[in-house]
């Protein structure tokens, strides 16, 4: 198993290095750059100097092996339209927040998706199948800068349970975790439906009913165990997607967190921010693959073997 | 059973949204409304809080908490008002001023504030390895923009002086009538050396001076707080020379980021008492529900498009002033842009400084066909496709649509418009890569010269390639002028030429579009935008 871990995280070196120089030379690609003339004009001399600050007139292969050099030493640099903080300080400062949302977000598309999948599938076609997997549907197709006004809208403003922006109190949190956890509860919930369903029609269910366990003990502790299958392996992607795709909730909310920063630094091109947050995501996203393959390598001691 | 999971599982989830509910009111503790605090929704994140490297509106408006320069002005009638300096003097030929301080004037940590103070800071913004890009705004200071571009190192040279602590000469490169409400702007804020020093050089943009726990300032309020993008709150400067006067204990903003519709969400719900821009969307359903907080003041900014005189047949003024007056203005503004603006007729805002232009272009639609024909393209015909340019937005695109409407009912000519991300369109326009684009200017200073200036020959503002002898001596003129009556002929001069030669197509003059809840007190408007934040009081009506 060590061996394995071993060979896969081996396997990430060159892949960040890779994702590193694409959005390095990705971003200054772009028309623009973090210091150019504004709405109004600044003396050029005057940019002159601010991009002398940053490195910005050297020749881009030199900025390449100078980033390069100081990234392989752990510094990110300064953000170029923060000044006032580093890269990493930012990301120190932003990331927890993301990170606390996704996992709301997980908790509650894991619930919600769950219970309304198990039901859906104990009572095929019936009202307790079609309004939970309606609703899931409905939570699939509503993008979450519709999903978001609209929960607003009715415990913020008319309910008054909830504040309407913010990240303070725990009350705070509520709005933003449904909202973006309600199109993967939708997910989860067609998932677990699915799952059920095939292991409810299978014989050892049968056996079980057969020999007179109640309903509760036939689902919990028979069916479940086999029928949640796709959802775990939907799980590692999904969080993965929580926590890099929270952009759109933290902006309806004001939150403070990462996925702001980051689509803020790509429209103000700023390059040290952008790829500070590009990095941090893929170091985010291959420790979730990796744990996903841990996992499966577990379960199913055929892929330690690949 | 599975009813009975679902009505439990149903309570749980009940029971913990309201439990979580409980104890903290409206789910919000830190920004319960209380007397004398005022919270802000705040269009933006600030960038820094360094008045020297920051160029935005909301900065500028957080600033104006935190610091203050030699003057201010009121609140109401932006009347110069004593800031830092309690008197001053200008000599005959309007050049230079002498400024006294006020002994009384210190920073939040209690030390007196020298006129040292502002040779430092001005010294500061003017370093050239700051690259602050509002420097330009001390140009007007004999070899200010010498010393900002290198060519003078010896900062002695620059027109400011020390007298002595307490006195501050400074001499202009021309009379600038205007000079004493540039104090307003953040450009001209003091900083204080020590703590510059103890957290960098003088031309660090990466100092972390500015944070919570390091900043020195001398406004009337002093910065206890700064979670990006959750909150800056300042509290009232016991220090501040005039803390008798000021009310507010405290202010947060609360930035939202451009997301608007958040920061009407906030008010409705009273977690702000007021805000710094509504989306005007919302403007008729406010204007006919809930008046009473509803503000559209006048603005000192313009929305005008820029239109490319290099390009035939953009180069030909008939043609140009034929596009112009088949705009029609009123209807924009008011079946577009739900009456929340202004129709302008000419490029400088009305009364800007006492100004209104008497030029003007109004919509000709008779005038503007037979411009086109005489021009050789009588009905369109000949003229060929031109493209309107913006930076993605909704309203840019409405308007954008709009005008393209009219040129081809109007005058037959065949238009598209385009969008383009917000680099992409200023690097498009500093290029001159475009037909027409849609631009906007927001007053520095309350002159109209800040409009007069942008569109001489070279100027950096310029950006449509027109150039006139005629404008650019009366500008000059204008600018050495001391006669205010004078100047503002030449002014006037200036700008009938403008509106005549017609690079730009004015369209309409901002307002200011916000609410403020009943409870906040002074908060009166001004066209500037200025917030003199010692006006202001808070008081709730108990429930």
């Amino acid at each position: 198993m060590t061996r394995f871990i071993l060979r896969r995280l081996a396997g990430f070196v060159p892949v960040f290095l890779i994702i590193a120089t694409l959005i390095f030379f990705l971003i200054r690609m772009a028309p623009g750059g973090p210091f150019q003339e504004g709405e109004r004009f600044v003396p050029p001399e005057v940019l002159e100097q601010i991009r002398d600050t940053y490195n910005l007139n050297a020749p881009l292969h030199v900025q390449y092996f100078d980033y390069m050099r100081d990234l392989l030493r752990g510094d990110l640099g300064p953000s170029m339209q923060q000044p006032s903080r580093t890269v990493s300080e930012w990301i120190v400062l932003r990331a927890p927040v993301s990170i606390e949302l996704g996992a709301y977000a997980l908790v509650v598309s894991v619930v919600l998706g769950l219970f309304a999948g198990v039901l859906a599938a104990l009572r095929p076609n019936t009202l307790t199948d079609y309004v939970p997997m309606s609703l899931a549907m409905v939570g699939i197709c509503l993008p979450t800068f519709v999903m978001g006004p609209l929960l607003v809208l009715g415990f913020a403003l008319k309910l008054q349970w909830f504040p309407v922006a913010g990240w303070d109190t725990a009350a705070h949190k509520v709005l933003p975790a449904l909202t973006l956890g309600a199109v993967y509860a939708a997910y989860v919930a067609r998932l677990a439906r699915g799952g059920m369903f095939e292991v409810l029609a299978q014989d050892f269910i049968r056996t079980a009913r057969a020999k007179g366990l109640s309903e509760a003990r036939v689902v919990l502790r028979h069916a479940l165990r086999g029928g949640i299958q796709p959802v775990v392996s939907f799980l590692g992607p999904a969080a993965a997607g929580l926590l890099t795709g929270s952009f759109v909730v933290e902006k309806i909310f004001q939150i403070p967190g990462l996925g702001k920063q980051f689509v803020e630094a790509a429209f103000n091109r700023d390059y040290t921010m952008l790829l500070g947050a590009v990095l941090f995501y893929a170091v985010l996203i291959l420790a979730f693959n990796l744990i996903v393959d841990i996992a499966q390598a577990w379960l199913d001691p055929r892929v330690r073997y690949d | 059973m599975t009813k009975r999971f679902l009505a439990s599982l149903f309570f749980l989830l009940a029971a913990g949204c309201t439990g979580e509910n409980e104890g903290t009111g409206n789910g919000n503790s830190s920004n319960a409304p209380r007397d004398n605090v005022l919270r802000v929704a705040a269009d933006a994140e600030p960038q820094s809080l360094d008045p020297m490297l920051t160029t935005g509106h909301t900065e500028h408006r957080i600033l104006c908490s935190l610091f203050e320069g030699l003057t201010t002005l009121n609140q109401k009638t932006l009347a110069v008002e004593p800031g830092v300096a309690q008197s001053w003097e200008m000599s005959s030929d309007g050049k230079t001023y002498t400024f006294r301080l006020n002994p009384a004037a210190k920073w939040s940590d209690g030390t007196p504030i020298t006129a040292n103070d502002f040779i430092y800071s001005w010294k500061r913004i003017l370093s050239p390895k700051l690259g602050s890009e509002y420097s330009y705004m001390l140009w007007c200071l004999e070899n200010g923009e010498k010393y900002n571009k290198g060519d003078v190192t010896d900062f002695a040279q620059v027109g400011a002086k020390a007298i002595d602590d307490h006195t501050l000469e400074v001499k202009l490169l021309y009379p600038a009538p205007y000079f004493l409400t540039v104090h307003m702007h953040n450009a001209w804020f003091p900083v204080q050396q020590a703590t510059i020093e103890k957290h960098g050089n003088i031309d660090d943009r990466q100092s972390k001076w500015i944070l919570p726990e390091n900043m020195v300032s001398n406004g009337p309020f002093k910065l206890v707080e700064w979670q990006p993008n959750r909150v800056i709150r300042v509290v009232r400067n016991e220090h501040y020379w005039n803390v008798a006067n000021v009310s507010l204990e405290e202010i947060q903003f609360y930035p939202v980021n451009g997301n608007l519709q958040t920061a009407e969400r906030m008010f409705r719900a009273n977690e702000v008492d007021t805000m710094e821009t509504l989306l005007i969307t919302k403007v008729p359903a406010y204007k006919r529900d809930n008046p009473d907080v509803l503000r559209l003041d006048p603005f000192t900014a313009t929305y005008f498009y820029r239109i490319n005189t290099t390009r035939p047949p953009l180069n030909d003024p008939r043609v140009r002033l034929a596009l112009a007056m088949s705009v029609d203005k009123e209807s924009i503004c008011n079946d577009v842009l739900f009456g929340a603006f202004i129709p302008a007729r000419a490029l400088s805002p009305p009364g800007i400084g006492g100004y209104t232009a008497d030029a003007g272009i109004d919509y000709d639609l008779a005038k503007a066909k037979q411009l086109m024909a005489e021009a050789g393209f009588p009905d369109g015909k000949g003229m060929r496709p031109l493209e309107i340019l913006y930076n993605e937005s909704e309203d840019h695109q409405m308007i954008a649509e709009a005008v393209q409407d009219m040129w081809k009912k109007n005058l037959g000519i065949d238009v598209t418009s385009s969008k383009q991300e917000w680099k992409v369109y200023l690097n498009s326009m500093t290029a001159l890569n475009y037909d027409v684009v849609r631009a906007g200017w927001i007053a520095d200073y309350l002159d109209p010269m800040n409009y007069i200036e942008c569109f001489t020959t070279g100027n950096g503002n310029n950006r449509t390639g027109w150039t006139n002898a005629e404008y650019d001596s009366l500008e000059q003129k204008a600018r050495f002028e001391i006669d205010p009556a004078k100047r503002f002929g030449f002014m006037q001069e200036a700008e009938g030429i403008l509106l005549g030669d017609t690079p730009i197509i004015p369209i309409y003059t901002y307002r200011q579009r916000y609410l403020v809840s009943p409870s906040v007190q002074g908060y009166d408007s001004n066209p500037m935008a200025y917030m003199n934040y010692r006006y202001f009081s808070v008081k709730h009506q108990p429930n």
